[in-house]
This record gives C-alpha cells, sequence and structure tokens, in this order.
C-alpha cells in the first residue's frame, strides 16, 4: 500500500452528475438509515458513482456525494482514501486487472501473472496501457484462495489462471469477448481439479450405501475426543510473564529454567 | 451522585461512576501520560500512551478509554485494583514511546515546539533511550493550511486532536485523516487554508511539532522568554492571555486557562495581532504645521493644545475600543475640570449607562451559556463578535440541550438555528407570538436573548434595544436567580467606560452630535479611529497607531498599546480584570494615563494622582465594584425593566453585525500584515462561495 491521493487536475472531470436510475437508488440508500444518519450510505454511494465514472472516483464525484449526504467533503475523502477499493485515477477502459498477490496466489504463481501484466500493460500498477484500455494492481486476498492464482476484473473473478490463460483474459477483453469468469481450466466452482475425486462410484447406489451404514455417531458426546501426549506438549518454553503479574507472588528462582508446563490428563 | 471505589496504586479513592480510569487516576494524584486525550475534546484513545494495568486483566488498558464502570471488582467484592506504576505499566509505555518514535523524526534541535513538546518531555519521563528500528523512516508531504498553521507532518503522531478540534470546537470539520495505517495523513480537503477563527489553538493542542505557528516560525524558544500574564482587548470577551517577550518585543501571545471565559481557547486575532504591536507604531509627538504632520516634542504638542484649549468653550473626548479605564477616567476629570461633560466612547451606541448595570452587560455570564437551553440572537453574529463565547455556544448547543434562534444575518455560525428574519419586523412579530420560536424561550428554563452591540449602533438603536429588553420581560427571560438578558459589546473599553460614567448624558451632546460640522472646538480622541470627525475640529489623538485617527489628528501623543500597560478592562459580563505591561512602549510612548496627567498640568487643571496606584485608588472611590478584579458586579434585573419600558419607534432595516472584517477591527490588527493576509483568504472564501 502507498500514499493514497486524487488524481492530478488535468485528468479530473469538470463535474458528475448521477444518472437518474442512479440517483434514485442513491436516494433509496438514503432511507435504510434513521434520519439525520445518511452519511451511513457513503460507502455504497460512492461504490455506484466509481460503477458510474468508468471505475473511478473523481473530486468532483467526492463533491457530490458529500453535498448529497450534508457531510464535509474531507469527510468523504476520508473515506474514498481509506478504501484502496476505490481508484482515485482513471482505470482502463476495458479492464482494470486486480491480481491477488497473497500468500496463496502467490505460492500458486500470482509473481507471474503480474509479469505478464507489467509487460502488456504497463510496467507499474495504476499506469494506463498506452491505448489506455488497461491498467492493473496488486490487491490483498480476494478470497478465492482454492483456485489460486486469480485476478479481480470489474466484478468478476478469474481463476486458476496461467501466464497463457492471462494473456488470453486480456485478448478477450482487448477484443471485446471477455471469457467466461470463474475457473479458466474447466473446473467446477472450487471442486477438485480435473472433476470429483470422492463418491465416483455412481448416485443412487452411493446413496443406499450412506444408509447402510451403523445408525452409531462417529463420536458420541459421552466419549469425548481424547487428547494425546503429543498435542499437549508445547515445543518452545513456557513465553516470558509479562512484567508484572502474579509472579511477583511466586518470583521464579534465578538461573533455573522454567518447566514447561502441561495441561492435566483428562479425567479417565 | 453514584460513587464509585476504586484502589488506585494502593490508595482507596470514590469517584464519580461515570468517570473514565484516565480521570479517576488523575484524581489520585497520579500521572498519565496521554497525546490524544485531551479532556475538551471526544476520545479517541489511538495513541496509547495512557495504558494501566487493572487488576485481573491479561493486558494494560488505554484508561482514557476505560470507564470505571467497566472495572469489575475482584472475586471477594473487593474494589478494582489499578496500577499506573507497575512493572508491566512501565514496560508498556516504553513500547508504545518507542512505536511512536520509529517515525518521529530526530529534529528537536530545529523543530519550534522544542522545550514545549508534549512527546519530548514525555520520551523523556516514560521513554527508553534508544531505538531497536533500523528501517527506513516514514516520510510525509507537508501540507498548506493557510496563514496560521504552519505543518511539518513527518513529525506528526496522528493523535487526531485537530481534526476532533476542527469538528468539534470550531464547528468546520475543515481537518481529516486520509489514507490508512502508515500511510495516515492529517490534511485539509486539497489543502485549502482553514476558515475557522479559532484555528491557532490547533498549535495549541498539537502534542508534537506537526502545527507550528506560521507567524512565530523560528522566531524563539520558550525558555528564552518573558512570561507575562495578561487580558486580550481585542474584543469584549477579555480572553486570559499570556504575553511571551524577549526583550521589549512581544513575540507572541498564548492562551491561558480560564474557564469562566475562555476555557482554554483564543481567536486568531488575539493571537496572531504580535506584529501588529510593532509595525505603524507612533513613537513621538505629533504636530499639524501647514497640513502636514511633523514630529515634535512633548513640551511643543502640550504647548500647542493648550494654546488652542485656552480659546475654546467646547471641548469633547471620544474613547476607542483600546482604551483601558484608567485613562478614561482621567480624561473624563479633565474634561470635568474643564467644564465639559461630553464624552462618548466610539462603540456604546445607544447603551444608557444611567440605566443602570444590568442593561449593557452580558448577565447571564458567558459559562452561563452552558446551562441555557433557548437562545434568540438578536442583531449579532458572535462567530465574528466574540470567536471564543460562540465555541461556548456551539458547545452548550452540541449537547442537544440548546436552542438558537437568529434575527439578524444569516451567517455561517457553526451550529444549526432557525432563522427568524432579518430585522426589527421580525422582532415585532416574535413578541406578538406568531412564531414558533416565541413558544421556545416561553418554555425555557434558561433562556437567553442575546443583544448584539451592532444594534445600539443604529440611528434607532435606543428603541430597538427598549424592545428587545420587552421581549426578554414579557417572556420570561428574567426571573429569579436567572437574568436571560444578555449584549455582546464588541469594544474592550464600552463596559469599562459606561461604569465610570464616560458616556454622553442627558446634557451632554452625542457621539454622532460631537462629530458633526462646528459642534466641538477641540475633541480628544483616545484612540478612536472608528469615527469620523467633521472638518474644522482641533483633534488630539491619544494613541499608538498611525491609523484613520491619527491621519486625522491635530496633535498626536503618543501612547500605549495593551501589552505595554497595567489597565483594567472590563469584559462584556462585567467581569473586571487587569491587563499587565509585558513591555515598554516604543521611543517616546508613554503611558496614556501619565499623558493625560502631563497634560492636565500644562492646561491648568492639574489631575490630583501622581501615580497609577493614586488613580486607581480615585478609580475604586467612584466605581467600587472595579475594585473586586476578576468578578462580577452583577446588574439589578429591573434596569431592563425600566429600559422595556421606554419604547420608541424602530426602524425597519435589517440588522448589520457590528463586525464586517473580524481580521481588521481595531488599529492593532489594522497594522498586522499577518491579520492583512488572513482577512484576504477569507474575502476571497467569500468570493468562491458568492459564485
Amino acid at each position: 500500500m502507498s500514499v493514497r491521493r486524487l488524481a492530478p487536475k488535468e485528468v479530473q472531470p469538470a463535474s458528475f452528475e448521477f444518472t437518474p436510475e442512479n440517483l434514485a437508488w442513491a436516494k433509496e440508500q438514503i432511507t435504510h438509515y434513521p434520519p439525520g444518519r445518511q452519511a451511513s450510505a457513503v460507502i455504497a454511494i460512492l461504490w455506484r458513482a466509481q460503477e458510474q465514472q468508468a471505475g473511478w472516483v473523481s473530486e468532483a464525484a467526492i463533491r457530490v456525494v458529500a453535498d448529497m449526504l450534508e457531510m464535509p467533503y474531507i469527510r468523504v475523502l476520508e473515506v474514498a482514501t481509506f478504501y484502496t477499493q476505490f481508484q482515485l485515477q482513471p482505470v482502463g477502459k476495458k479492464a482494470h486487472i486486480q491480481v491477488c498477490g497473497t500468500t496463496p496466489c502467490m505460492l500458486r504463481g500470482a509473481g507471474d501473472l503480474i509479469d505478464v501484466c507489467q509487460h502488456r500493460i504497463h510496467h507499474d500498477p495504476f499506469h494506463l496501457s498506452a491505448d489506455g484500455d488497461f491498467s492493473w494492481e496488486e490487491v490483498e486476498c480476494l478470497g478465492a484462495c482454492v483456485n489460486a492464482p486469480m485476478a479481480m476484473i470489474w466484478s468478476d473473478t478469474y481463476e486458476d489462471l496461467t501466464k497463457e490463460s492471462m494473456n488470453k483474459l486480456i485478448d478477450g477483453f482487448a477484443a471485446g469477448t471477455p471469457p467466461k469468469p470463474g475457473s479458466q481450466i474447466g473446473r467446477q466452482f472450487a471442486a477438485p481439479e480435473g472433476g470429483a475425486r470422492v463418491m465416483t462410484s455412481g448416485g443412487a447406489a452411493t446413496y443406499t450405501k450412506v444408509l447402510d451404514m451403523p445408525k452409531e455417531p462417529a463420536l458420541a458426546d459421552a466419549e469425548p475426543k481424547k487428547q494425546t501426549e503429543s498435542a499437549n506438549v508445547q515445543e518452545r518454553p513456557a513465553p516470558k510473564p509479562p512484567a508484572a503479574d502474579a509472579t511477583k507472588a511466586n518470583p521464579p528462582k534465578a538461573g533455573a529454567p522454567k518447566e514447561p508446563k502441561t495441561p492435566k490428563e483428562p479425567k479417565k | 451522585m453514584a460513587m464509585t471505589k476504586l484502589i488506585i496504586d494502593g490508595k482507596e479513592i470514590e469517584v464519580p461512576a461515570e468517570y473514565t480510569l484516565l480521570q479517576a487516576c488523575e484524581a489520585a494524584g497520579a500521572e498519565i501520560p496521554r497525546f490524544c486525550y485531551h479532556e475538551r475534546l471526544s476520545i479517541a484513545g489511538n495513541c496509547r500512551m495512557c495504558l494501566v494495568e487493572v487488576k485481573g486483566g491479561p493486558k494494560p488498558v488505554a484508561s482514557c478509554a476505560w470507564g470505571v464502570r467497566d472495572c469489575r471488582p475482584g472475586p471477594k467484592g473487593e474494589p478494582p485494583e489499578i496500577s499506573t506504576r507497575s512493572p508491566m505499566v512501565k514496560k508498556a509505555r516504553e513500547g508504545v514511546m518507542e512505536f511512536l518514535l520509529i517515525n518521529h523524526p530526530l529534529d528537536c534541535p530545529i523543530c519550534d515546539q522544542g522545550g514545549e513538546c508534549d512527546l519530548q518531555d514525555q520520551a523523556m519521563g516514560y521513554g527508553v533511550d534508544t531505538s531497536r528500528f533500523a528501517e527506513n523512516k516514514r516520510a510525509v508531504e507537508d501540507k498548506y493550511l493557510g496563514a496560521l498553521v504552519k505543518t511539518s507532518m513527518n513529525r506528526c503522531i496522528q493523535c487526531t486532536r485537530c481534526v476532533r478540534f476542527a469538528a468539534e470546537i470550531c464547528g468546520v470539520p475543515e481537518m481529516g485523516a486520509t489514507g490508512r495505517g502508515e500511510d495516515m495523513e492529517i490534511t485539509s480537503f486539497l489543502e485549502t487554508a482553514l476558515t475557522s477563527e479559532l484555528q491557532g489553538n490547533l498549535v495549541d493542542i498539537c502534542p508534537v511539532g506537526a502545527l507550528t505557528s506560521k507567524p512565530y516560525a523560528f522566531a524563539a524558544r520558550p525558555w528564552e522568554l518573558g512570561k507575562t500574564q495578561s487580558i486580550d482587548v481585542m474584543d469584549a470577551v477579555g480572553s486570559a492571555i499570556r504575553v511571551d517577550t524577549r526583550g521589549r518585543e512581544v513575540m507572541r501571545i498564548l492562551p491561558r486557562v480560564n474557564e469562566a471565559v475562555n476555557e482554554e481557547w483564543i481567536s486568531d486575532k488575539t493571537r496572531h495581532i504580535v506584529d501588529g504591536l510593532r509595525t505603524q507604531r507612533l513613537d513621538r509627538p505629533y504636530i499639524r504645521d501647514n497640513g502636514k504632520l511633523r514630529a515634535a516634542t512633548w513640551a511643543e504638542a502640550f504647548s500647542a493644545i493648550a494654546a488652542k484649549v485656552a480659546g475654546s468653550k467646547k471641548i469633547g473626548a471620544i474613547a476607542g475600543d483600546l482604551a483601558a479605564v484608567e485613562e478614561m477616567f482621567a480624561l473624563k476629570q479633565l474634561l470635568a475640570s474643564m467644564g465639559s461633560a461630553n464624552l462618548a466612547t466610539q462603540s456604546a451606541g445607544a447603551f444608557d449607562a444611567a440605566a443602570g448595570r444590568a442593561s449593557y452587560i452580558f448577565n447571564p455570564t458567558i459559562a452561563g451559556i452552558e446551562q441555557a437551553d433557548a437562545l434568540l440572537i438578536v442583531g449579532a453574529n458572535p462567530r465574528k463578535e466574540a470567536a471564543v463565547l460562540n465555541a461556548r455556544i456551539r458547545k452548550a448547543w452540541r449537547t442537544g440541550a440548546l436552542k438558537v434562534g437568529v434575527i439578524g444575518e444569516k451567517a455561517d455560525l457553526t451550529y444549526r438555528y432557525d432563522y427568524l428574519g432579518a430585522g426589527t419586523d421580525s422582532l415585532a412579530e416574535l413578541v406578538a407570538g406568531k412564531n414558533a420560536f416565541a413558544d421556545v424561550l416561553k418554555n425555557a428554563k434558561h433562556p437567553i436573548v442575546l443583544v448584539g452591540a451592532g444594534v445600539a449602533a443604529r440611528a434607532d438603536g435606543a428603541a430597538v434595544l427598549a424592545a428587545a429588553a420587552k421581549l426578554a420581560s414579557d417572556f420570561g427571560v428574567i426571573k429569579d436567580g436567572w437574568n436571560g438578558f444578555a449584549v455582546l459589546q464588541t469594544a474592550a473599553s464600552t463596559v469599562g467606560a459606561l461604569d465610570i460614567g464616560f458616556a454622553p448624558t442627558s446634557g451632554s451632546l452625542s457621539l454622532a452630535q460631537m462629530t458633526s460640522a462646528g459642534s466641538l472646538d477641540v475633541l480628544f480622541s483616545l484612540g478612536a479611529d472608528d469615527v469620523k470627525v467633521a472638518d474644522g475640529t482641533f483633534v488630539v489623538y491619544i494613541g499608538t497607531h498611525g491609523d484613520r485617527g491619527a491621519h486625522r489628528a491635530d496633535v498626536i501623543l503618543p501612547g500605549a498599546a495593551y501589552t505595554e500597560k497595567s489597565g483594567i478592562f472590563v469584559n462584556t459580563e462585567g467581569r473586571v480584570q487587569m491587563a499587565e505591561r509585558a513591555g515598554f512602549p516604543p521611543g517616546d510612548a508613554r503611558e496614556d494615563w501619565a499623558v493625560i496627567r502631563a497634560l492636565s498640568d500644562v492646561l491648568g487643571h492639574k489631575l490630583p494622582y501622581d501615580s497609577l496606584a493614586a488613580l486607581r485608588q480615585a478609580i475604586f472611590k467612584a466605581a467600587p465594584h472595579l475594585m473586586r478584579i476578576d468578578q462580577i458586579e452583577a446588574g439589578d434585573a429591573g434596569a431592563i425593566k425600566t429600559l422595556a419600558g421606554k419604547g420608541g419607534t424602530v426602524d425597519k432595516t435589517p440588522f448589520k453585525a457590528s463586525v464586517e472584517d473580524f481580521y481588521l477591527t481595531n488599529p492593532i490588527a489594522r497594522a498586522s500584515a499577518i491579520m492583512a493576509e488572513c482577512s484576504r483568504l477569507a474575502s476571497g472564501q467569500m468570493l468562491t462561495a458568492a459564485e
């Protein structure tokens, strides 16, 4: 993350106005909150402004939203700069690619995707490509780790990406025929890659088998899961107590390292 | 009040249940370091410096945001135990301090806050001597916040005191924190200049050197300044100030705490007219020869006056806004000995000294505003006329208990109000009960009718005052134990002048008559710069600055500004306060009372006092209540009833606030380059707003 500022004056539009539909929608949003608490609608309305204005929030939009909600301009600016989901500079006309760079995606090859973006769009994030159609950024976890690596464009996610499919994705958006959102390797939702791996031997038969199983639950309440010895042994030494706690009454002996404490065995 | 028992550092103490732990610890005499907590602002709890240990808890808690109510008793019902000096607290404070200093530059030697910096002091008191942080420090761009506040944002510790101050006390929410986490920055919207009249206080509440005073930048160090406790005279509030001087030069003015008057805020005019005390000063007497002023000696100037006075019958005196009681009293006695009672102040308007004190002071008192539940403002703009008092109104309004109605200009007062109309018609309608606000006033327990000085300055001022007084007495604004008739004076001299009778009486000329052609031969002007004296009158100007009054004068006698003399000033609520001398007047200039005393000798009407003490004895004999410094001699509420009975015909013109440009109301402010810059910024803003 870095310091977020509004876009320079040259690219700021002179004015911003909600379309009649969006205005009606915004007015409706305000009614969700008690009178005098209209400022609570700021994120929703600002988001709608971003959607209407080609994916970014201009200074004019901030003023319009602030006036609509009777908020000081600075309060709306605070919100717009706080949430990184609000784009403060123009983004690509055809696609703004948000590549997830958090650990699971990074381990599964997000670096390659960023590489593609850097070569095809712009070396730096938040910069428009030469034709102004594309821009990219690295974002935090978008919650599709199971299909890592992934990227988000507008409100759709594209998962299981590779260098090749990322290139195809950009080609698709450039041509106006974006691929189907979701996994790009044919995975069904978050199911295992290549299809189901369990319960594969047929529908009805499996079902009866389940029914035939003994009625006892695998684990009865009366018989709690036993703790094993190894689960309870701390390998690291016990943490040092905070400077002032009960040890005052019972000071540790100097020199002798403390024995790691083990919890009591559950009674049998 | 429900009291709760606590044990703080082994000491048992009872505190009100709604206290926070920080307040409770302070009540127990423990010192709690803090940055974001400020007793007059809302609680943020983000600096974490005020951590204390609550017995039984696993972690230290932020005492500023932890209620006494939230503490659990011990297992046997013992009172909650808090320690502020335990090793755990010490370690926690050291940790917080280390974090705060991670990104704080080590530029104390070049920082204006050095020597009076909370961070510096607390790092010494609670910090450790080294840092383990080896990475790069954060760098933040400095922001532009206008002519008065200089920023050095690398030093900011994001306590957000300034954001809360602007939103809560100033009522102009212009400051904000953009971005998040390490990239959070304090700024105004797109770095526009702040518009509040109280923005100078941002410098005081900033606990570090991020916001410092722009005019005072790199001017002096706190330990080389002489400090004089004094009283402000820029408006009639009489804020408590501390004048810091180096040698004979005033370097800066800071607020002092006076809960009854200014709490701990002062307006920008109070704080930043300092450069006006240095420029445009009259430092020697002048005489007008052939239409041109030339420097003269005191003897020459006095003899020129004596020559003129000897042949004149019609003599008068007008006092300006900044005159102290002493010089007005001396001038009054001098004129009396010459057989003249033509006295007036330029700002007293239609207020009648004979009508009784209650008719011209702020009877409910400034602190009393906090009790009020209804406020009617008639012909005043408190934000411009008394910015600090306006903050008090806002404070009361923010509790939700105070309803405000305004008759007069529709200005931004930083709080919401019912706008009832522009002129006397609306006042009449309200009296007739045609407005819903009439019920608010009638049903209020502690209503206030605030009448601006601009009302009395109108040609029909006396009649409008009577109408306002009638409204006050009809609507039960004056009752047992509560007098809600409040006059908001704009000049520091007015109440004092009326108290000692430096005002027109039935047999004497009024202000308007004195300034019209042919009515006076000689006029003594005690710093009266806002009156236009007709041609033909011989004007003796006793004042400090080469302002309008001096340009018109025939003889100029240089006097002392309010930081250069000890003087009694009576504020708008009738509180007698004494300003103290912080330095000496420049050149040949002398204290005003001494000038008048010396002049009286030359004129052959020697005044009977040779020292300030003797003069004060004479004043106290004439007006004993002026002896009681810092106290208010309550006015007799009957005076308002009498005033209400006077009646008179009123004009239909709308009310006008008496202060047009907040920054340029008196000769000192007009001499100040800083005030001129502020005025320019403010008027620029008005232009954009009008577009």
